[in-house]
């Protein structure tokens, strides 16, 4: 199949990386920034394919933790089942905003705004619900068995999150070859015009929300299994929200790996300015700012857009020295 | 008597204060070529919203295909054969051409592989075939009239609404299309056409309805129509039918 390959060459090089590379603080950045890979890959769903922006992912990647902690902690769930619910609740949760803002006809900057408000609204909640432990948060017990779905060793916990990832980017793949995908991208071009040619809008952007809202939610779950611990903050903050947009964006919102390349960038990125600045505070989020004004600025294609330009530029100059 | 595909059936639709479409009734036979002409303003492209269920009337009922389907929203519709152009075109700008035929042809084909095998077809007909790789914003103003059509047909529709695809194009652009509409014709598929261009509305429909100010002020052949004092006077101003008889 075409187009698999570089997703399998992709695979086969990061799961090689555990071999080589046994710092643990290299694992965990990377664990952490195929984390935001797995959580934008989501949005991209949405986003990138559905050109719907949310603002407020972090709705899906807070349930997923919240979901998979709490069952865990009040209701001796076993991890792997709480994962897999936790999926499940993102999922419905991502039915519900999608059935209530695409019913009332939300585009653009509307819907954007509503969904920031759904995430804040559930942040609210989870600051003061008894069952999310309120401003405490939720501890999940240390037990690092398999069956607890906890690892000893970090290489274990990257294999586990490189392989949602793999799923993620099968996902977009499989987006981009089938009807739904072709009527999804649709929407996004011209809605009155897919609607013309028989496409159920309101449908096909609610299954993008579900699918979108479900591997964010997954993000979550994994999130929680890797620091035990989750509270409203880091759960529906709206940091999340925005790491999750802002990954597609800059790597190449709506193709396979852009949530990964800008995932890896932007981590990156964060580390170099820390690098660079010390411990001066804030100065991450400056250089969040300044490589998004300028990726909108003059790539509002991504990474993979200025690739594909140079590419396509190359194959130009190609066919006319070939007739030259 | 020819059956009819599509019936309107006294429709009104207001914006606000202004009487878009006003009581109107008209009928395309299947398998014809039916034209819709009228001054600008006359409520022809609100009346295509209505049809295609773009719009919803403030009253009337639109019968299709032996259905009522006044209530359909226009995905419902047009999985029932109703397939529309648009006036200003709505090209899919960040696909190529051929991803945007494709697009249409999904509602009759599910697997990707016939529904890019169908688009190319269709792509070939309206004789986009050497552009079906160019990405669409990159299409002329002629090309992005022929993509329209060509998406509209990839839904293999029954019925055809055209919204002025001949609308600036020039002569030779014209005489190219106009064999592309009757053709698709010849295979059954029933036409009605908004067009400005006269001579192309002449040759093609055999039956005319002219709209002005919200209302059906006549309809017959295309050669009663441009006879007819009322549409005379309703293109050129009150007086003018007196004057060009007198002239006569």
């Amino acid at each position: 199949m075409k187009g698999l390959a570089p997703i399998l060459a992709a695979i086969v090089v990061l799961a090689a990386v555990p071999l080589v590379v046994e710092s643990n603080t290299t694992l965990n950045f990377l664990v952490t920034t195929l984390l935001i890979a797995l959580a934008g890959q989501g949005w991209n769903i949405l986003g990138g394919y559905g050109g719907q922006y949310s603002f407020g992912h972090a709705a899906f990647f807070g349930t997923g933790a919240y979901v998979t902690a709490i069952l865990q902690v009040r209701f001796g769930v076993n991890a792997w089942p709480a994962f897999a619910a936790g999926i499940a609740a993102g999922a419905f949760v991502g039915a519900v905003i999608g059935a209530l803002t695409f019913r009332a006809g939300l585009r653009g900057s509307y819907f954007a705004l509503v969904t920031l408000a759904f995430a804040e609204v559930l942040r609210i909640l989870a600051s003061v619900a008894p069952i999310t432990g309120a401003g405490v948060g939720t501890l999940i017990k240390l037990d690092l068995h398999v069956s607890a779905l906890q690892f000893q060793s970090r290489a274990v916990f990257y294999w586990v999150i490189l392989a949602l990832v793999a799923v993620s980017l099968l996902i977009a793949h499989a987006l981009e070859r089938t009807r739904f995908g072709a009527w999804l991208i649709a929407v996004r071009e011209n809605e009155d015009a897919a609607k013309a040619l028989g496409v159920d809008a309101f449908k096909v952007k609610l299954g993008a929300m579900v699918i979108s809202a479900a591997i964010t939610a997954a993000a979550g779950c994994f999130y929680a299994q890797y620091f035990l611990f989750v509270d409203s903050g880091i759960a529906y903050g709206t940091r999340m929200s925005i790491e999750a947009l802002l990954t597609p964006i800059i790597g190449g919102a709506g193709t396979v790996f852009g949530p990964l390349v800008g995932a890896l960038l932007v981590k990156a990125l964060g580390e170099g300015a820390t690098w660079i600045a010390g411990d001066a505070p804030g100065l991450n989020l400056i250089v969040y700012g300044c490589v998004l004004v300028l990726v909108i600025g003059f790539a509002p294609r991504g990474v993979i857009g200025i690739f594909r330009g140079l590419y396509r530029g190359l194959l130009a100059g190609k066919r006319e020295a070939a007739h030259g | 008597m020819v059956e009819r595909l599509l019936a309107v059936e006294g429709v009104s639709r207001r914006f606000g204060g202004l009487l878009a479409v006003d009581t109107v009734s008209l009928a395309a036979p299947a398998g014809r070529i039916t034209g819709l002409i009228g001054p600008n303003g006359a409520g022809k492209t609100t009346l295509f919203a209505l049809i295609s269920g773009f719009l919803a009337p403030n009253a009337g009922a639109i019968r299709y295909d032996g259905e009522t389907i006044t209530a359909l929203p226009p995905h419902q519709r047009a999985r029932r054969g109703i397939a529309r152009t648009f006036q200003v075109v709505q090209p899919f700008a960040g696909l190529s051409v051929r991803e945007n035929i494709t697009v249409g042809a999904h509602l009759r084909h599910r697997g990707r592989a016939e529904a890019l095998a169908a688009a190319d077809l269709v792509g070939r007909e309206v004789g986009l075939g050497g552009l079906l790789d160019r990405p669409a914003d990159t299409l002329t103003v002629a090309g992005r009239k022929r993509l329209e059509l060509a998406r509209a047909l990839a839904t293999e529709p029954k019925l055809l609404l055209l919204d002025e695809v001949l609308a600036g194009l020039n002569p030779t652009e014209i005489r190219e299309i106009v064999p592309v509409i009757r053709r698709l014709c010849d295979r059954g598929i029933t036409i009605m056409m908004i067009e400005h261009v006269m001579q192309a509305v002449m040759s093609l429909s055999e039956h005319v309805f002219v709209l002005a100010e919200g209302r059906i002020i006549a309809e017959g052949t295309p050669a009663e129509v441009a006879a007819d004092r009322a549409v005379i006077e309703a293109y050129l101003g009150h007086g003018a039918a007196k004057k060009l008889g007198g002239g006569a």
